[in-house]
């Protein structure tokens, strides 16, 4: 059961943060398997989104290390080496907690949504994905200078993110919006587009801030699809914080609880759920047709 | 018949050339709970934002309790005791919990400022444990607590939530509502909620509007809407 | 019955707060209007009490509030409240200085105001009709888009025979006004606007500072051809690398601020630029400037009159004029080559990253990019194209002098970037033509002396029509003249984006 230990993509180890005197999280250590879907639940203010921002480089850590073996396996031994080394980077292997954010998402590929919405709102569908390729396109396009002059090669860059972008939004379902301004798609559609747009990114790992937030039961369903797509065609792990249990208990391969910053359970889906310090810290005691409706993998 | 305490007649509403809004009637009367649930885009929260004059309505009328609050102003309209949680949150980010709190009351004299807060703190616990954090450092959930609870600060005579559950973990939501409940059975407290937790905002209501396309599609009971087999298609099951 | 009172409530509403507006530019005028000291016929300071000037300030307020909340929003209602504001004011204006005024005169003024805004009221609605179809028919879009290719090209034509029309049709000695004054003066406002459209338009980074990089540039090549003697060609290029230097210089520590901290640390940059240029006398000769500096040769050729001059050489008589209007085209190709610059880079990634930058600098951070970096970018190009504008502004007046580089001229030049609308190009440069050829403009109204008396000087007024500009833009407006921005890319319709959606940046 606990497969996630093998290999893993993202080894946390003893991560604490602090903000003045409080602690947001307390000395916080699990795996996120590689090809796994990882959820990250708790009770509100438990430091779920604390735990994200040190991951993708928001936050410094106050102490611990991030891990983050882009392929193949890192062993124990050789995170261990890197630590020693001072460095930031062996070939595959990138302790996050050393790196600013921008190359978090850049080098160790690590992209990300947030839980309000971040698009570039004022600008269209299209170029919000087409900013996602930004360091592909800068490379192509010379570090500008080429693209300034007309390189043939950043043509042939540009179209072909064009068409990436294309792809995802047929994906998403957005294509006929893709000349519009973000910022006037409905709700359900902007959150499809930032999971698209941070996919643009190239990640290995998609960490997304509950993503089914407002969204009804209809579009969750079909977050739960673009979810598994992710991870099945595109061979992208992926870490989300959400409290919609029927998007958590149906896809995730791996739920980690926090509660004040501590790890209270970590295991399968329906290990967690029978978990009662799980049930007394965040789920509560399901009334007779909510407990029905939660087996039925229905919302709570 | 009691006279209707919030009542929206063919209400209209645009963004730019879009109009978002064709024609709304709403009745919310004293001491029920109005939900109104709908898709992302149906235009919901356009409803809540319309009835405090941003953006103002450009058809129609809105009255509350008997005035006419069409083109007043929104501070006017929410000393007149409509209080709203909005979508968003809207805390006061460089303000301490406390202050946050001090804000929602300013606008009934404060008067009952002790009591209340002790009520709210009794509420969520967890704010009382934030009480002098910035409302900014608040994660988000917590920041929902807060926005509610300083609509309830003001002691609304109607109170408006924009999608109370967003957020929140199930435990909360469950709080929530019940809190809601409690609110209107003891105290009479009259609430109009926009939700996507169709299930939980049927099952609290007395009375539901479906929101399609900014048209109001289908009313009733909370309960009866709840058992109708087209509303459990659209809003309650995943799927298609 | 609400539906009958709700027009009366409204009016009274109106009035009230008109009243409130009134009021409140009464309190603030009665300090700083109400009382003057003047020196008495002995030569002595005595309080004058200029009562009317207070009840000018509160009625010109009053009725122009009531304009701009008349209920209902009628437009002859409201362009004959702001006509009563304009009779009030002129009334005012000529009763404070004690100009005998006839009573029809300022009368006139007013219904002439009235009926230019009528006009473009008028010529403005069918714009608006368009935009109002915008949303529903794609193929209208097109049309304007082609509409507005037409319009940028009658532009350019115009510029370009704007000179010589001017010559053939006024002489050398009139036409000089022209090229000169409005030509050139305004083309290096287009220049310096569309420059500093990178910085805040585009990038969203509020730089209250520019005008620094603009005096970098005039020094570098004042000093570089008095003291070594080099060419206007080779100082040119160098003018706007070493601001470019200087940008990245001042930016590596100032870009980590946003916001208006950003705004205040540029701002100081700004100034202490200039006063750097005050103090070290060695090198800059202080507050006297640096005189005589060459004049630009038509690529080596001098403006002389003389056999090796560029009228003998051309087979032309020898006229002054001939610089003036090289000067004209040699600052319209620079204002173009930025122009093409900021265009091209806005559809690389580089510009896109500018935008997205001004949207949400956070997001940026998330999608790998260097927010640092690319903040830099934009500061280093704005900042290198105020040096070629320096540089060309040194080479026409051949003097320059701290003077020229205070802070009004920063704040002039992003006032056409706020007017123009943030981050459009065209709409900078009929902001840069409307505020810098308005108010070469008021130097011509002599006619307004035969209204108002000899003693009026309407030059003396340009800050006050500067303030109305901005004011009027304020309320109809508030994004600037062309509020909309043009997607970099598209993938079937290139479409507008309203201003609504489109962010201001916070630095």
């Amino acid at each position: 059961m606990t497969r996630w230990l093998d290999a893993p993509l993202l080894t946390i180890d003893h991560l604490s943060m602090r903000f003045g005197g409080l602690v947001a999280v307390d000395d916080l250590s699990f795996a996120v398997g590689r090809g796994d879907i990882t959820a990250l639940i708790g009770p509100n203010g438990a430091g779920k989104t604390t735990v994200f921002n040190c991951v993708t480089g928001f936050y410094k850590p106050s102490t611990g290390r991030l891990a983050l073996a882009r392929a193949g396996t890192a062993e124990p031994a050789d995170i261990d080496a890197l630590t020693r080394s001072g460095k930031r980077e062996a070939g595959e292997l990138f302790l996050l907690e050393r790196m600013p954010g921008h190359e978090i998402a850049s080098r160790a590929r690590v992209a990300r949504t947030f839980q309000n919405i971040r698009l570039f709102q004022g600008m269209t569908v299209l170029e919000n994905l087409v900013v996602a390729q930004h360091n592909a396109l800068m490379r192509a396009s010379l570090m500008t200078f080429g693209g300034l002059v007309g390189l043939p090669s950043y043509a042939i860059a540009e179209a072909a993110a064009v068409e990436k972008a294309t792809n995802w939004l047929s994906r998403i379902a957005l294509l006929e919006r893709a000349d519009d301004p973000a910022g006037a798609l409905p709700y359900g559609d902007q959150r499809r587009l930032e999971i698209a747009r941070a996919m643009c990114a190239d990640p290995v790992l998609l960490c997304l801030d509950e993503p089914a937030a407002g969204l009804n039961p209809r579009e969750s369903a079909d977050l739960n699809e673009l979810l598994l797509s992710i991870r099945e065609s595109d061979g992208v792990s992926l870490l989300l914080i959400e409290h919609d249990m029927s998007v958590v208990m149906k896809i995730s391969d791996h739920v980690v609880v926090l509660d004040y910053g501590r790890k209270i359970s970590d295991g399968g889906p329906a290990e967690v759920r029978e978990d009662p310090a799980v049930i007394a810290a965040y789920l509560g005691v399901a009334d007779e047709d909510e407990a029905e409706r939660i087996a039925a993998g229905a919302p709570p | 018949m009691t006279a209707p305490l919030l009542s929206m007649r063919g209400v209209e509403t645009r963004y730019g050339n879009i109009l978002a809004l064709r024609g709304v009637d709403i009745d919310v009367e004293p001491g029920e709970i109005v939900a109104m649930i709908g898709a992302n885009g149906a235009g919901k929260s356009t409803v809540m934002m319309t009835v405090f004059g941003d953006p103002r309505a450009s058809a129609g009328s809105i009255t509350f309790d008997g005035r006419d609050i069409t083109r007043m102003a929104t501070h006017e309209i929410a000393r007149l005791g409509l209080a709203q949680s909005p979508e968003g949150r809207r805390v006061f980010a460089r303000m301490s919990v406390r202050e946050n709190l001090r804000m929602g009351a300013a606008v009934n004299g404060s008067a009952h400022y002790a009591e209340d807060l002790e009520k709210m703190f009794a509420i969520f616990p967890r704010l009382k444990e934030r009480a002098d954090q910035r409302g900014g450092t608040l994660s988000g959930g917590e920041q929902q607590m807060l926005a509610i609870a300083r609509a309830l600060m003001s002691r609304p005579r109607l109170l408006m939530l924009d999608e109370p559950s967003l957020g929140l973990a199930p435990l909360v939501v469950k709080l929530i509502f019940d809190v809601i409940a409690d609110l209107n059975k003891r105290q009479g407290l009259t609430v109009f909620l926009v939700e996507q937790n169709a299930y939980h905002a049927l099952r609290l209501a007395h009375r539901a509007y479906v929101l399609v396309n900014g048209a109001v599609s289908m009313q009733g009971a909370g309960r009866d809407l709840l058992a109708r087999p087209e509303i459990r298609a659209a809003y309650l099951e995943g799927g298609h | 019955m609400p539906e009958a009172a709700k027009p009366g409530a409204g009016a009274l509403a109106a009035l009230k707060d008109a009243g409130g507006a009134a009021l409140v530019a009464a309190a603030l005028s009665f300090p700083i209007v109400a009382l003057a000291t003047v020196e008495d016929i002995n030569q002595k300071l005595v309080l004058e009490q200029r009562w009317s000037w207070v009840v000018g300030a509160a009625a010109m307020v009053f009725v122009g509030r009531l304009a701009t909340r008349a209920p209902g929003a009628a437009v002859v209602a409201r362009w004959a409240l702001f006509a009563l504001a304009a009779v009030v004011a002129a009334y005012f204006v000529s009763a404070s200085l004690d100009i005998d005024a006839d009573w029809p005169a300022p009368l006139i003024l007013a219904v002439i105001v009235g009926a230019a805004g009528f006009a473009a009221l008028a010529l403005s609605a069918p714009f608006s009709a368009a935009s109002a179809a915008r949303a529903k028919q794609r193929a209208l879009r097109a049309d304007l888009a082609a509409r507005a290719g037409l319009l940028r090209f009658a532009g350019l034509a115009a510029l370009v025979i704007f000179p010589l029309f001017a010559l053939w049709l006024l002489g050398p000695q009139g036409s000089l006004k022209w090229i000169n004054n409005y030509g050139i003066q305004i083309l290096i406002y287009v220049m310096l606007g569309w420059g500093l459209n990178i910085v805040v338009g585009l990038a969203g980074l509020l730089d209250l500072g520019y005008v620094a990089f603009y005096a970098v540039g005039a020094y570098t090549y004042a000093l570089l051809s008095t003291t070594y003697g080099w060419s206007f060609w080779i100082c040119l290029p160098l003018a706007g690398i070493f601001a470019a230097c200087w940008g990245i210089l001042l930016g590596v520590p100032v870009l980590r601020l946003r916001g208006d901290y950003l705004a205040i640390v540029t701002l100081g940059f700004g100034e202490i630029i200039r006063v750097v240029l005050i103090n070290w006398s060695d090198l800059t000769n202080g507050y006297a400037g640096v005189s005589s500096i060459p004049r630009v040769t038509f690529f080596g050729v001098p403006f002389i009159d003389d056999d090796s001059g560029f009228a003998a050489r051309f087979g032309l008589e020898f006229s002054p004029i001939h610089r003036t209007i090289f000067l004209f085209y040699l600052i319209l190709a620079l204002a173009l080559l930025t122009n093409a610059a900021t265009l091209r880079l806005r559809r690389l990634p580089i510009g896109r990253a500018w935008e997205a930058l001004r949207e949400d600098e956070i997001a940026c951070r998330s999608l790998g990019i260097n927010t640092v970096n690319t903040k830099l970018t934009a500061f280093a190009l704005g900042a290198g194209f105020a040096g070629f504008a320096g540089a060309f502004f040194a080479v026409r007046q051949n003097f320059v002098s701290p003077e020229s580089f205070t802070f009004p001229e920063s704040a002039t030049i992003l006032a056409i970037v706020v007017l123009g609308g943030m981050g459009s190009q065209l709409g900078v440069a009929a902001a840069a033509f409307a505020l810098i050829g308005g108010m070469e403009m008021l130097r011509e109204l002599d006619f307004l002396k035969q209204i108002f008396g000899d003693g009026f000087d309407p030059a003396q007024y340009r800050m006050l029509v500067f303030g109305l500009a901005m004011v009027t833009m304020m309320i109809w407006k508030p994004r600037g003249v062309v509020s909309s921005r043009a997607p970099s890319i598209f993938l079937k319709t290139r479409a507008a984006v309203s201003g609504d959606h489109v962010g201001e940046g916070r630095g």
